[in-house]
């Protein structure tokens, strides 16, 4: 099944920032006051809902970072397993049915013919000019016009069926996990958590959870027959793409960040820390990007980057590959227009820190600059950034829409919702209007961007000291 | 009694809620006389800025009053609704703040804001209304209302802005006037200022002034009645006389006792152990049980309240009893803390210490002018000794803290400790000096990085200095200077911010000790503290003092620390020294117009010692713009024509003080 692993670019980086994360997440675990304000985080309400949409998306990122050659049957060597040329995910592969289920054309969500019309030679050898049958949408229907409603009826019946009893199951399973953390007996446990008693709300993240899990199960049950948000043009199902476009999305607002906070953080402290010659290079540095318009200098860039690759197609083993550098050099180019806002946050927040006592003091005592700066001015300046990181998020992710909407985002045959939205462009001024590409992006952009937004609300109220007092 | 204005009966108020509110105000009882002068006295903490909130009612959205009543004439205050207690509010009660600098808006004129209170209480046309305006501004007695009325507060000082917040006050001509704190954040000139403003406004138009504060020294100055709050609770109230000649409580015994000054030199000074109780809590026995030094069986119960005079009465088991036991008090023990010989050379000396900070300007940044912040200061400390540097804010002070431990480069001058120039060390020679002059800052919160435990923060010194490599020792040397400072020691795994305000300054005293200075910089240790805690801090620098032989520099505006703990004065003005002296010798008689006016101005926990206060008009002038000739010579009482034109040199006088004065030169 599984041949040859292939690590991309952006695979090796994703997967370092989750190492990141998780070092870090051990470390904020002994320091009160990193711990502190994540506790804040997870006792909110929206705090836990946003969390478990957030950690869903996260999932489905992660698993399509997982790249390699599958293993296929080979016709000419008589059935034998060969490498296929084509590189997938982990996700591609355990959603291989609604990847290799390609239609002609455009159909609509649920649909059981093609949108348009053609000519189709009936068997008894007449052409009429219809709307055909979908080769994999409701296929299984012999009279689609009387079965279909039905139909969709039971799936959907079938969906939240298993979702609920799934939901059930760790819903028991938490309460068992809680009972035992508590010391307590089940039945105290399960009513402490139904009547949303206790400190981190269970119960919220119980429902989203729920409704995450209704949604899924609903999905893989109609998805298994019908395309639930139709196909495109070349007939690839566009939920497939909607789901693809989500590790894009991701990519994109972390990678973006992870690119430009060293620069941004250095810079900035010491721009605020030392004043002086090197402050004054450095703000002469980050006002002269600040100044060049940020889409020219993507967009120059990128077609340079588009030049050279066509120039070295041979340096490239596959399309996925390409696609792949170029997604990063966007990541990259982003980071270097986007690095000023914080280091200029930083600069200030320097500048307070080092006249503040405690820095004074370290000075009195003879401490070193780099000391003074890695033990009290960074630790007092983490909040900032990671408010930062948060809130630039969503915007990077629109970010990403709107430059591929231009034809300078992402390689056009990478999944994103900046291409769907674009491929979707031509197709609103037809009559009638294929509208499900853009509706798909949109949705799945708005949640996450939605929810992202939200969290990061949440985090700037805990790590705010500002704000924190004002409670 | 009709002559009673205010009334508070059994008044409750709580912060916050879930399962444990702060009950900040929990049954408190007091009347206020018309045109009487009452004071609410108290630790930080204590409720008592939460009272006068809640008398008018403005309180923070977390609080709310859970009882009582408050009567203002036979108005229920409480029971108003609030479109009538906004016309209670600035018109028949006025409340003035702490803070001057954040209670006036800075983008309206003085005039516009005053006018704006104006507006509210009377039908008045623009001319009238200008006139009310400039009216008022003169009542607080600001020079040139005309002008001043349309200015902007950054143009005012702080005194100003606290006299056009109290003419804000007036303009709804108020029976009472609320005032929290009104002096707290002003110097001792200006706060006598505003005080000898505030009688004289009273016995002009008859109001009564409900006046919050924590120091002792203003209650004796301006209060006709005192009541001591503590932990949401009166605990004595008194005639101001009467309550400083014999207080009743063990608390308010204590209090004077902890009280810092000449007389107590030789002597350890009372301390008042712990801190305020958390008022979270349902208290069974007294609040004051675990800090008492009369507690005895029945204080687990909480005492009620007992009338001993008419008016007066005291919160305690032991009431009417006092007498008894200040006789029964023993003396405190006369703790030998007398400083070493004299007679040495001095360790640290500082000549003609100037810091000016560049004013820039334009698109180049060009130098325009320099911020004389220290302009020509010599002082000299011997080993073992401590040096007072006294000065109201913005003098320079604090500077010259910082340019002796060349925090902040000196731009002319030298600093010579223990024979090195330090002014001409640089990178490591000057790092490897930096173990032998220790700072300690006035604000115990910012001295301590919150990121960071309290055994971290004590190491860092010694690890910088590589005082003690093996962190084996290091942390048993942190856990014995913990004990030194009087802290357990599992303090070290803690942070900053679980200790209370007394014990930060603690933690940052070990924090100097652990590279064994010679001379530690205090930089207004204790301003932050309350007078409790102010003696226990007190009392652990002199007690470091004679088992160490440290040298202290303290730099402060508190003139009753400065006759208890130094050797030497030094007094500052506007960047320069203006006289410099033994300490007895110097606040006996002072010799130079500003020393004079500055002692005389400071208030004396003594209502019956009646001193004539110099009173100084005007305030400092920037140090951006000195006056030329004499600093002094615009506000001095005493100028001559000489002054105006030269600076007067510091020259020592017979008596072995170094005074900077023509009049003095001259032997007026």
């Amino acid at each position: 099944m599984i041949g040859e692993w292939v690590i991309l670019w952006t695979d090796a980086l994703i997967f370092l920032l989750l190492l990141f994360s998780t070092a870090f997440g051990i470390y904020a675990a002994r320091k009160e006051h990193l711990r502190g304000p994540w506790r804040l985080v997870v006792r909110s309400r929206v705090g836990v809902s946003t969390l478990v949409i957030l950690s869903f998306y996260v999932i489905v990122g992660l698993l399509d970072s997982v790249h390699f050659y599958p293993l296929v049957n080979s016709v000419e060597k008589g059935g034998a397993q060969t490498q296929s040329a084509e590189v997938i995910s982990l996700f591609d592969h355990l959603v291989t049915p609604l990847r290799e289920r390609q239609e002609k054309t455009y159909s609509a969500p649920l649909a059981t013919h093609l949108y348009a019309k053609e000519n189709i030679e009936l068997p008894n050898g007449e052409v009429i000019r219809d709307y055909p049958r979908l080769e994999f949408g409701g296929a299984h229907l012999t009279m689609p016009e009387v079965e279909w409603s039905e139909d969709i009826l039971r799936l959907s019946a079938m969906g939240v069926i298993k979702g609920l009893l799934v939901s059930i199951v760790i819903t028991n399973i938490l309460i068992m996990l809680l009972a035992a953390r508590w010391n307590g007996t089940y039945g105290d446990a399960a009513k402490l958590l139904i009547t949303g008693k206790t400190v981190i709300p269970w119960r919220t993240a119980l429902i989203t959870l729920m409704f995450v899990i209704l949604i899924l199960f609903w999905s893989i049950e109609l998805s298994s027959h019908y395309h639930i948000l139709g196909t495109d043009k070349v007939g690839e199902d566009v939920f497939y793409q909607a789901l693809k476009s989500i590790r894009t999305g991701l990519l994109i607002g972390t990678l973006t960040t992870l690119v430009m906070l060293p620069a941004a953080i250095l810079l900035g402290i010491m721009a605020g820390y030392y004043r002086g010659w090197v402050d004054d290079l450095i703000q002469y540095v980050y006002t002269t990007l600040n100044s060049i318009p940020g889409v020219l200098l993507i967009a120059a860039a990128i077609l340079m980057l588009q030049i050279y690759m066509s120039n070295h197609a041979d340096e490239f083993n596959s399309l996925v590959e390409r696609a792949d550098l170029r997604l990063l050099f966007l990541c990259i180019i982003l980071g270097v227009t986007s690095w000023t806002g914080l280091c200029r946050l930083l600069r200030g927040e320097a500048m307070k820190l080092r006249e503040v006592d405690y820095v004074q003091a370290a000075v009195a005592f003879g401490v070193g600059h780099f000391q003074i700066i890695v033990r009290h001015i960074l630790p007092n300046v983490l909040h900032i950034v990671l408010i930062t990181v948060v809130l630039d998020f969503s915007g990077l992710v629109l970010a990403e829409a709107v430059l591929s909407y231009v034809n300078i985002g992402v390689d056009p045959t990478m999944n994103s919702w900046g291409n769907m939205i674009n491929s979707a462009r031509l197709e609103m001024a037809r009559e009638p209007v294929v509208w499900w590409s853009l509706l798909a992006s949109m949705i799945f952009m708005f949640v996450l961007v939605l929810s992202a937004n939200l969290f990061s609300d949440v985090v700037r109220d805990a790590f705010d000291p500002r704000l924190r007092s004002s409670r | 009694m009709s002559d009673i204005l205010l009334n508070v009966k059994k008044l409750e108020t709580w912060l916050g809620d879930g399962e444990r509110p702060v009950r900040a105000v929990d049954g408190v009882d007091l009347k206020i006389r018309k045109g009487e002068t009452f004071a609410l006295l108290g630790e930080s903490g204590c409720g008592k800025s939460i009272t006068a909130l809640s008398l008018m009612r403005l309180l923070p959205p977390s609080g709310r009053i859970k009882g009582g009543q408050v009567l203002l004439g036979d108005t229920s205050l409480l029971d108003l609704p609030e479109y009538a207690m906004r016309e209670e509010r600035g018109g028949r009660m006025a409340m003035i703040f702490q803070e001057p600098m954040t209670s006036l808006n800075p983008v309206l004129t003085i005039g516009q804001q005053i006018g704006e209170a104006v507006k509210i209480r009377e039908e008045a046309d623009s001319s009238s209304l200008r006139q009310r305006i400039i009216e008022l501004l003169d009542s607080v007695g600001i020079p040139d209302p005309e002008r001043r009325a349309s200015e902007y507060p950054h143009q005012l000082s702080g005194g100003m802005k606290q006299r056009v917040m109290i003419a804000m006050a007036l303009a709804g001509r108020p029976e009472l006037l609320i005032a929290d704190e009104p002096t707290t954040a002003l110097d001792v000139t200006i706060q006598a200022q505003v005080l000898s403003l505030l009688k004289a406004l009273q016995k002009q138009t008859g109001m009564a002034i409900l006046l919050i504060t924590h120091d002792l020294g203003v209650v004796a100055e301006v209060a006709d009645r005192v009541a001591v709050m503590y932990a949401g609770q009166i605990i004595e109230l008194a005639g101001c006389e009467h309550f400083f000649r014999k207080p009743q409580h063990p608390y308010s015994q204590k209090l004077f006792k902890s009280l810092p000054d000449s007389k107590k030199r030789a002597q350890r000074l009372a301390v008042i152990n712990g801190t305020v109780p958390a008022l979270n809590q349902v208290f069974t026995a007294c609040r004051f049980i675990d800090r008492c030094h009369r507690a005895f069986e029945a204080c687990e119960q909480a005492p009620e309240w007992t009338q001993l005079e008419s008016d007066e009465g005291v919160r305690c088991h032991l009431a009417g009893r006092a007498d008894q036991w200040l006789r029964e008090a023993p003396a405190e023990e006369p703790d030998h803390l007398a400083g070493q010989a004299e007679g040495m050379a001095s360790l640290l000396e500082v000549k003609g210490l100037k810091v000016h900070f560049p004013i820039h300007k334009g698109v180049f940044k060009r130098t325009v002018g320099y911020v004389k912040a220290v302009d020509g200061v010599s002082l000299a400390i011997s080993p073992g000794k401590t040096l007072a540097l006294v000065g109201e804010s913005g003098c320079g002070k604090t500077t010259v803290g910082k340019g002796i431990l060349q925090l902040i480069k000196p731009t002319a001058g030298s600093v010579s400790f223990a024979s090195d120039e330090l002014t001409q060390l640089s990178g490591s020679a000057l790092r490897n000096r930096r173990s032998e002059l220790q700072i300690i800052f006035q604000d115990p919160v910012a001295s301590m990085n919150p990121r960071m435990l309290v055994g971290d923060i004590i190491e860092e010194g010694m690890k910088a200095q590589k005082i003690v490599r093996n962190s084996e020792q290091r942390r048993s040397r942190v856990a014995e200077l913990l004990e030194q400072v009087g802290l357990p020691s599992d303090a070290a795994s803690r942070y900053p911010h679980e200790f209370s305000g007394g014990q930060r300054q603690r933690i940052c005293i070990a924090r100097a000790l652990a590279v064994d200075p010679k001379l530690i910089i205090c930089d207004e240790p204790t301003s932050a503290l309350d007078v409790s805690v102010q003696a226990q801090i007190l009392n652990l620098l002199k007690s470091l003092q004679s088992s160490r032989g440290l040298a202290y520099l303290f730099i402060t505006h508190n003139i009753s620390v400065v006759a208890y703990l130094a050797d030497e004065v030094a007094v500052m003005y506007l960047g320069r020294i203006v006289e410099r002296g033994a300490v007895d010798q110097l606040l006996a008689s002072p010799r130079h117009p500003y020393t004079q006016a500055l002692l005389s101005a400071v208030p004396v926990a003594d209502p019956n010692l009646k001193r004539k206060v110099i009173r100084l008009e005007g305030d400092m002038p920037s140090p951006a713009n000195p006056p030329a000739g004499c600093h002094f010579h615009p506000r001095c009482p005493v100028v001559m024509d000489q002054c105006r034109l030269a600076c007067p040199e510091l020259l020592e006088q017979s008596d072995g003080r170094h005074v900077s004065c023509f009049r003095v030169e001259k032997g007026l």
